[in-house]
């Protein structure tokens, strides 16, 4: 096995503003998204050889992709994979180049979530006997941060306001980013006296409900080199589909095997030992403030059971030796979900090429995504590392 | 000697009452849940009289009830299901009239007497509606009650039975209503209940030449308590002789009301007592039995704990949301549900309805749903089927979710582990959200989820275990006994 490492390179991205788009159809994010990576590259759209659209509910095919750019009668497939859709359109997009079959591809994720006239997630389901109990995603993940709190012996107020100083760092960060679809600051005491979503989350330790859509060009680091010099090196994708937790009784609730067997593999690939002190951030999947918590634990940024410690000392903050969701995440993005993993290599990208303005990082040489999606006992779990050209 | 092997009730928790504000009665009244009917308080009893027993040996069921969920589909193949007996039973409704219930226990009795069963179970259960703050709304209570009848090993042994038969037009729904309809109150129980009721004793102690003295207690119908006292004065019984009718308690719970009274006649008949059960309907059916040594061991949990667990609700109006909202579980965050997959359903009859969990043959594990391939040792198609419906769980972890739930909120979904073994992720329901923690004994409950497209779709949820659970037994089925899969 050869692995992806430094095998294929970014040469341009774009990304939309996320939020309530009430002006923009699916096809028009993609325009817009597609453009600003081609103009970010220096290419044209009859350069793109191949393409791959995530998108989960958008559209059922690649078609709209083409119709949209008008493409020249290129291959495009169409990736599905829940919240890791967009990482994994990225990670096909890439491996067809590391295979040598194109030179330069493009992998676009989209979501148009706001036309459903419904303000939660309205995903149509395949027939069927209807009796597995209604478990919108608030709900999955309270069952996890309800068991985490009893797991360590957390007090109830102690465990919210670990949460809270989670959702308060996304927001901060979020500030900062005029792409993000929530700019404002919120204080740990709104978020703790927020009301009730599924308990114990309430309105702030959930990630909000946005349109946006997101864009790569990925070629070889051979042919990256003719565009520009600050290309981004893919380090590793890595993978990871699960579905026994929630039949089996052994399992805790309280740490995501998947993303544990992920990070491990990306971690190989990339030839990373100690995450904690080799990463220099990580945009993670924090669709809940208990989803970040566990990811810590799970990514090995912090001892399981001390995530809490190490948000208490502003570990993950933009200051912080770890820096996690430094534009903002899923909290101030919200979650087209097509689209948010591309969002998050786009941040990396951006950070690696010293361009993130006013949430720049001193050092920023390598960066790690993570995407998880599906439910608490059967996630889909991608994690990507990047690494600049130097 | 055909008789009673094993009884069994179910009183739902909630009650109105007293400290119910809005609330017109005195005393209390049982009140099934939103996610209640006929068939999952027949399915709750059916569970505690078999409790210990062995469900392959059922013949034959009986369901009686003046409130059946389908007008075309059988309530009694549903309840088969949920209570895992056989394919191979004979199975019928008996319904649309208040005595249903002493019609299907002297049915089963009968066919117990004839050999065409060895033991067969009769079901009964009813939740009536009277119009909001009607008098009918208010003397009314749901509830059910379960009686194995077979030939051996009976606590009761049947002495004999005696029916009139007599169109009265006393009360009556017509299908499509919602309510219970009356007469004039005075002509329904001087010409109906109080003339057609003392005709049916005499003819039966005619019949069998016995004198009322002999009983030592008469389960006797009535619609409340002042008309069951008129009653039992007009037949002359000593107050002794009085079964309790638990008004102010339970309520009459229609079909259900003079079995459950047997029921709670059992849980105190001493050996030799001859028990009367006293129905009414479009005429009445007269019932006798008389207790044996075996009488102790025929109970089950009972009425009596049903009746002591209870949670009274704090105001009509959450009583008055549960009755009109009927049910489509649609949040307005929501869309409207489509209708379940009737294939899918029947599919999945084993794992929904039998709550059926695969114990791997090779490696022990039990997995719910049952899985073809092992989710611990990867063994393919090698398990056993294990019912969960009767096993203590406990909660391993729970949300409270505000958003998700209609009628219910915060809807409670919680993580069951089962003593034994297996999982399973579902609703709670019958809670009290101070109760709701992590380690709290839960058992499971039939319930129903919704009704879309005239479909009834019953699925099991977790609710606060109100009584102690024997173990089960003779609940590992080496095949399963239907042809659907799952």
């Amino acid at each position: 096995m050869n692995g992806i490492k430094d095998r294929v390179a970014i040469i341009g991205m774009g990304c939309t503003r996320f939020g309530e788009r009430w002006d923009a159809s699916a096809a028009d994010l993609m325009v817009e998204a597609a453009y600003e990576a081609y103009a970010d590259a220096g290419i044209e759209s009859r350069d793109v050889q191949a393409a791959w659209l995530g998108t989960v509910s958008s559209f059922r095919t690649g078609q709209p992709l083409a119709e949209a750019l008008k493409l020249d009668y290129i291959p495009i497939t169409r990736v599905e994979n829940a919240c890791a859709t967009a990482t994994d359109a990225f990670r096909n997009a890439a491996y067809s180049v590391a295979a040598g079959i194109y030179d330069i591809v493009l992998a676009v994720g989209v979501e148009k979530l706001k036309d459903s006239g419904f303000s939660g997630l309205a995903v149509p389901e395949a027939p069927g006997s209807d009796v597995t109990p209604p478990t919108p995603p608030p709900s999955q993940f309270a069952m996890a941060a309800t068991r985490y709190f009893h797991q360590y012996g957390i007090p109830y107020e102690e465990g919210k306001r670990t949460l809270a100083q989670i959702a308060a760092k996304n927001h901060h960060n979020g500030t900062l980013n005029p792409r993000a679809h929530f700019q404002q600051e919120v204080s740990t005491e709104q978020v703790v006296n927020a009301p009730m979503i599924a308990w114990p989350l309430g309105l702030f330790d959930c990630c909000g409900v946005s349109d946006g859509a997101a864009a790569a060009i990925i070629t070889t680091p051979e042919i990256a080199r003719t565009f520009r010099r600050d290309y981004v090196l893919v380090k590793a994708l890595a993978l990871s589909v699960g579905a026994f937790g929630a039949i089996r009784s052994d399992w805790d609730f309280t740490h995501f095997p998947e993303s544990v067997r992920a990070s491990q593999a990306a971690y190989q690939e990339a030839g990373i030992a100690s995450p904690r002190e080799e990463l220099d951030m990580a945009m993670v999947h924090d669709c809940f403030t208990i989803t970040e918590l566990i990811i810590y634990e799970d990514l090995g940024f912090s001892q399981r059971g001390r995530g809490s410690e190490d948000v208490a000392n502003g570990s993950f903050a933009l200051e912080g030796d770890l820096p996690v969701n430094t534009d903002g995440g899923l909290k101030c993005f919200g979650h087209p979900i097509g689209a948010s993993g591309i969002r998050m290599i786009y941040e990396v990208y951006k950070q690696l090429q010293g361009k993130a303005e006013g949430r720049q990082l001193r050092k920023a040489d390598l960066g790690l995504t993570h995407n998880l999606g599906g439910r608490p006992g059967s996630f889909t779990c991608s994690v990507a590392i990047f690494g600049g050209s130097q | 000697m055909p008789g009673i092997v094993a009884h069994g009730a179910y009183v739902p928790r909630f009650r109105l009452g007293s400290q119910t504000s809005g609330w017109p009665g005195s005393g209390e009244r049982a009140v099934a849940n939103f996610d209640e009917d006929s068939v999952t308080m027949a399915v709750a009893a059916g569970v505690d009289c078999l409790q210990g027993r062995d469900r392959q040996a059922v013949d034959a069921l009986f369901f009686a009830s003046s409130t059946v969920p389908y007008a075309e589909k059988q309530g009694a193949a549903i309840i088969a299901a949920a209570l895992d007996l056989r394919r191979d039973i004979f199975a019928a409704d008996v319904t649309d009239v208040l005595r249903a219930g002493a019609t299907a226990l002297r049915s089963a009795l009968d066919a117990v007497a004839a050999g065409s069963a060895r033991q067969a179970l009769v079901v009964v259960a009813d939740s009536r509606q009277g119009t909001r703050r009607s008098d009918t709304e208010r003397n009314s209570g749901d509830g059910a009650a379960a009686f194995l009848v077979g030939q051996d090993a009976v606590g009761a042994e049947f002495i004999g039975s005696f029916t009139l038969t007599e169109n009265m037009l006393d009360n009556w729904r017509s299908s499509g209503d919602a309510f219970v309809r009356s007469w004039e109150d005075r002509f329904a129980a001087e010409e109906g209940l109080e003339r057609i009721v003392p005709d049916a004793v005499d003819g039966f102690l005619a019949k069998y030449r016995l004198a009322l003295a002999d009983f030592a207690r008469v389960a006797l119908y009535a619609p409340d308590a002042r008309r069951h006292a008129r009653l039992a004065r007009r037949l002359g019984l000593r107050p002794d002789q009085v079964q309790d009718p638990l008004f102010g308690r339970l309520g009459n719970t229609g079909a259900a009301f003079p079995l459950m009274l047997l029921a709670s006649a059992l849980e105190g008949a001493k050996p030799g007592d001859m028990l009367l059960t006293v129905s009414y309907g479009d005429g009445s059916d007269v019932l006798a039995f008389r207790a044996t040594p075996l009488v102790k061991e025929s109970s089950a949990a009972g009425l009596s704990a049903f009746l002591d667990s209870r949670a009274v609700l704090p105001d009509y109006e959450t009583f008055a949301r549960w009755r009109d909202v009927w049910l489509t579980d649609d949040a307005a965050r929501r869309p409207a549900p489509s209708s379940p997959s009737v294939s899918a359903l029947w599919r999945e009859s084993n794992k929904n309805l039998r709550l059926y969990a695969g114990k791997c043959n090779a490696c022990g594990c039990v997995q719910y749903p049952p899985q073809r391939v092992c989710v611990n040792c990867q063994a393919l198609d090698d398990h056993s089927h294990l019912r969960l419906s009767d096993r203590p769980g406990e909660l391993f972890t729970y949300s409270m979710d505000y958003i998700a739930g209609a009628v219910d909120t915060p809807l409670v979904v919680g993580v069951v582990d089962f003593q034994g073994g297996g999982r399973i992720i579902c609703m709670m329901t019958d809670r009290e959200l101070d109760e709701v923690r992590v380690g709290m004994p839960v058992q499971m409950s039939f319930r129903k989820l919704r009704v879309v497209n005239g479909i009834h779709n019953y699925y099991w949820k977790a609710v606060p275990r109100r009584l102690n659970l024997a173990s089960p037994v003779a609940s590992q089925v080496e095949a399963p006994p239907v042809s659907a899969g799952g």
